[in-house]
């Protein structure tokens, strides 16, 4: 069973989620405020967990209901209430400086997604894909790409550094669950796994930034040069 | 055979680890990992002629042992084993008792991600494997708790794992392409994929190489990549950062490689090679500003790495028996060799009290063995007979003027004359101009930090009076292993 295969219901419905994760990631380019960008990317995931099960659903695939389940509770509860913790424990609500203001940061993404639509519609062509729910698909995984990007370029946060990672993330989850929802389980398993070790990480770095450093915006990361 | 000494090879360092963790006393975490390090030493010198019969698979398909890998393995073990006995001598000058435990656990776990991940044999578990080596290892680099430590480590999985997330997003393409050929779900081992590819749609294999390319090239420290190298080089303690430098940008290299069989079998036209070049050629060129103008002494060590992870690019890019063989011995060489400069320039860094290499004079006068070492390794560096890395770096321009890329191989000697000149003028400072009066005598260096340094650079000179005629065929079958039958270049 192909990305081409899906009946048009449920092309329209994956075409659907997909279209909402990434207007939650536009959510989060266009806030200051971290707690929203905590929220976006909670919701995200949870959409992405709802598109895993219907994947599975429609497209005969069991075992993706147990990836939707793993992504609701890694991705969509417990990646959320991590980062949380770490946000409460800094005395950091929103961005101070930033490289872009959220309005301009608007326009450049948008932009992106012009950019992602070319290289998709390009290989759907290739493909003989044109106007089916992979072309979408690979259209959002790439602009997440970069919109994360983005992010990471011009917040300056550490919050916000490790949320425009996992955005990067979340966009390849979202895409391959439509592009090759047969890729062995293993795989997502330990790559959701891997995810969770990753944020574990940044919460100790995030702490030594606070302690050493003094501060845990990247602004402050001027020592090593040249 | 082949399959116990695997197995040895990455059970000694989870051993250790185990024993480490139960233990936590800092002389038995020496001892353990040495022993340990030592032991996977043992045991991979046999792999890769063990690996030549043909590629040996086990644990359902998901490890392979085959030629590429056992090399890199190999590489992997001697810097580990190097670096161990290094890490002795200079983790007792750092006063960081208590936590020697959990440094040489942490050590250990990314030796073994080091050595593991070239044998994975499934495009996915490679990433992984990958991914891996960056976590461990930033606890490594931010090992010190300086305020420049944990800027580096932040720095360091920022990128890295921004990098790499283009990696896992050309690997989806790629098993996205498969799935055209093969059907929804396969195992996607690198011998399925190329056996696949010369059917698959070409601009999607196109795309997702390019992104494979720059992910893992984040990884290996190709320019403009490269931005995190220097500093989790510089400053995490020097056995980190030979271990980083030796090992693990080998192990990621390995996956450039195996993804461009994959291109090339399925005939996508010059753009992959050329990329590959390219960055090649681009490292060469940021490494020669950097190392002319460079005022740290570890860092002038990164730099010499991102510019022989050049060289390297473009031994691979180059392609054929020579381009590949030369690239596969340059690795061996650069291990050996840059496990030997970071060897010096930690001691150094710690005798003399201060990374500056304005304030480092007079190495030779008060330290003659370890001057002299160091010098020679500094010579063997930047490509200088008699050594190994002069009989690699050869190699790779003889490819590059025998193929296509005859622009890559004119730039690559320019900017590799302009490399020596830079990187032996700072050597030429630290050891002939004369010590400003208010200069305090350096601190003696251990044996244990001296020993690795001998082991290192004889090694290196044997094999660039004599490249054994054995380890000639090994490389060169890994070469026609890698090319396709019939290819253009």
């Amino acid at each position: 069973m192909l990305a081409t295969h899906f009946s048009p219901l449920a092309g329209s419905f994956f075409s659907l989620i997909a279209i909402a994760s990434l207007l939650l990631s536009f959510v989060m380019l266009g806030s200051r405020w971290l707690r929203h960008y905590l929220y976006a990317f909670g919701l995200e995931s949870w959409l992405i967990a709802i598109l895993s099960a219907s994947v599975g659903y429609y497209g005969h695939f069991p075992e993706l209901y147990l990836i939707a389940i793993l992504t609701a509770v890694f991705r969509g509860t417990l990646l959320p209430y991590l980062l949380l913790r770490i946000l409460r424990r800094l005395s950091v609500v929103r961005e101070v400086q930033v490289s872009l203001q959220p309005s301009s940061s608007l326009v450049v993404g948008a932009l992106g997604v012009v950019f992602a639509l070319t290289i998709a519609a390009h290989i759907g062509n290739g493909l003989n894909l044109v106007g089916s729910v992979a072309v979408l698909a690979l259209t959002v995984m790439l602009s997440m790409k970069l919109i994360g990007f983005l992010m990471l370029a011009v917040r300056h946060e550490a919050v916000s550094q490790v949320l425009g990672l996992l955005v990067l993330e979340n966009g390849i989850f979202l895409g391959s669950q439509i592009l090759v929802p047969g890729m062995p389980l293993l795989i997502e398993i330990v790559i959701l796994f891997d995810l969770l070790i990753v944020v574990a990480c940044f919460g100790l770095l995030v702490q030594y930034l606070m302690s050493r450093v003094g501060s845990t915006s990247s602004l402050a990361l001027r020592k090593l040069v040249g | 055979m082949a399959g116990t000494l695997l197995l040895i090879v990455a059970l000694a360092p989870a051993v250790a680890i185990v024993l480490i963790l139960a233990l936590r006393r800092p002389r038995a975490a020496e001892f353990f990992n040495l022993a340990a390090s030592i032991v996977s030493l043992l045991a991979a010198l046999p792999l890769p002629l063990a690996s030549y019969d043909g590629p040996y698979v086990f644990w359902r398909g998901y490890v392979a042992l085959d030629p590429l890998g056992a090399w890199a393995t190999l590489c992997s073990a001697i810097v580990y084993c190097l670096a161990s006995i290094y890490a002795i001598g200079y983790m007792r000058m750092l006063d960081e008792e208590e936590r020697l435990a959990r440094f040489y656990m942490l050590f250990a776990a990314f030796a073994l991600t080091t050595l593991i991940g070239p044998m994975m044999n499934n495009a996915g578990l490679y990433w992984i494997a990958i991914e891996l080596t960056t976590l461990v290892s930033t606890f490594l680099v931010a090992f010190e708790h300086s305020a420049e430590s944990i800027e580096a480590a932040w720095k360091y999985i920022i990128v890295v794992s921004g990098g790499i997330s283009l990696a896992l997003l050309g690997t989806v393409l790629f098993y996205w392409a498969g799935t055209f050929v093969i059907g929804a779900t396969y195992d996607m081992t690198w011998s399925t994929l190329r056996a696949a590819a010369p059917h698959m749609s070409p601009v999607l294999l196109l795309l997702g190489f390019l992104l494979v390319l720059v992910g893992y090239g984040t990884k290996v420290g190709l320019a403009p990549m490269h931005t995190w190298l220097p500093d989790a080089h510089s400053e995490g303690p020097a056995p980190v950062s030979a271990l980083l430098s030796g090992a693990l940008l080998n192990t990621a290299i390995v996956g450039i490689v195996r993804y461009l069989a994959v291109v090339d079998a399925a005939r996508v036209g010059p753009i992959p090679r050329d990329t590959l070049l390219a960055f090649g050629v681009f490292s060469l060129f940021v490494a020669a500003l950097f190392i002319a103008r460079q005022r740290g002494i570890k860092r002038l060590m990164a730099y010499s790495s991102v510019e022989h992870m050049g060289v390297m690019a473009l031994g691979f890019g180059f392609g054929g028996v020579l381009g590949v063989a030369g690239a596969l011995y340059h690795m061996l060489n650069h291990s050996l060799n840059k496990s030997l400069m970071f060897f010096g320039a930690g001691s150094m860094m710690r005798s003399y009290g201060t990374k500056r290499i304005g304030a480092i004079r007079g190495v030779g006068s008060h330290f003659p063995v370890v001057g002299a070492l160091w010098l020679a390794g500094a010579v063997a560096i930047t490509g200088a007979p008699p050594f190994g890395l002069f009989a690699s770096e050869l190699t790779i321009l003889r490819a590059g003027f025998a193929g296509s890329g005859i622009w890559a191989a004119i730039a690559m000697s320019i900017l590799l004359i302009v490399i020596f000149i830079g990187f032996l003028n700072h050597f030429r400072l630290m050891y002939v101009e004369p010590a400003g009066a208010s200069h305090p005598v350096p601190r003696p260096v251990s044996a244990w930090c001296v020993l690795p340094m001998w082991l290192a650079l004889l090694p290196l000179l044997v094999l660039g009076l004599w490249w054994p005629e054995p380890v000639w065929h090994f490389l060169s079958a890994i070469a026609g292993e890698l090319a396709v039958p019939g290819a253009v270049r």
